[in-house]
């Protein structure tokens, strides 16, 4: 940053009002080349340069719940948005949350169909796993979510997509399900299988399954 | 010319957890290192999240004010 330096008469020029953020930086600055984190701070904030990379982050997303899938997805921009490396693996029912909102009926076999006939694929036809009443639950859920300015499932996955979260589906669930790559959304990775996250797990990745 | 020459501002007021800290990470994203962004949140809960974020991704929380309901804070991209 850089800042001119007053070339005439400084003193005849009133003095700011004090503001304590302008003393906190001029703070800063003036330790600069010293020392990047004043004594104050290096407690309270860490010193960024000593840190060793964040763990990597896995989130196992199981259940296909509207309230498990939000918890997910803000858990998971808010890693990416902290600089964690996020994966998520979309398994089971999970895997049906990211299949197209457009999307009614999916499935090769009658048995495929009918599952997704008796629950809703997509992000937008999440069903709580307790006080659904027909969809009363999830409509005020969603409602006061809205009066409330809380980021919908359906942003927080277009932030996470935005944010470099990578998703990663399951192919055993895919054909179980008889799910195509044309179903599923946007921005899905390559399909894998569970030695791939368990690669991930073993070389130290945080875990979370939800 | 002011003291502060902040490069961006983060307008999160009414918005809750996590778009704050997204919001910011996407616009801290786009500045040179050392320029100051300058977040304004009511959420109660970023004063806390704003600390925390500014330690696992390196950025320096220069200052952190409270004027009534909207909480404002400095952060120098690292």
């Amino acid at each position: 940053m850089t800042r001119t330096a007053p070339t005439e008469a400084p003193k005849t020029t009133p003095a700011p009002p004090f503001d304590p953020i302008a003393a906190a930086i001029a703070d800063v600055e003036g330790l600069a080349g010293v020392d990047p984190i004043p004594a104050p701070f290096a407690e309270a904030f860490g010193a960024p340069e000593e840190r060793a990379k964040p763990r990597d982050l896995v989130i196992i997303c199981y259940s296909g719940d509207l309230e498990k899938t939000w918890a997910a997805l803000i858990l998971a921009t808010t890693a990416a948005a902290s600089g964690v490396t996020t994966r998520i693996f979309l398994t089971f029912w999970g895997l049906q949350t990211f299949v197209k909102d457009e999307r009614r009926i999916t499935g090769q076999n009658w048995m495929q169909r009918m599952l997704s006939f008796m629950q809703r694929p997509g992000i937008s036809h999440r069903k709580l796993s307790k006080m659904n009443f027909l969809g009363m639950g999830p409509w005020m859920m969603g409602t006061l979510a809205r009066r409330y300015h809380v980021a919908s499932p359906k942003e927080l996955l277009d932030m996470a997509l935005v944010l470099g979260v990578e998703l990663m589906p399951c192919q055993m669930t895919m054909d179980m399900f008889g799910l195509t790559r044309d179903d599923m959304i946007d921005g899905l990775g390559e399909p894998v299988g569970a030695a791939t996250v368990v690669e991930l797990l073993a070389n130290g990745a945080a875990p979370l399954f939800i | 010319m002011t003291l502060l020459d902040i490069a961006t501002t983060v307008d999160a007021r009414g918005l809750s957890c996590p778009m704050p800290i997204v919001r910011t990470a996407l616009a801290v994203k786009s500045l040179q290192p050392g320029a100051l962004i300058e977040v304004l949140a009511t959420d109660p809960g970023s004063q806390r999240d704003f600390v925390a974020w500014c330690r696992s991704t390196g950025h320096v929380l220069v200052g952190q004010t409270a004027d009534g309901p909207v909480y404002r804070f400095l952060i120098r991209r690292k």
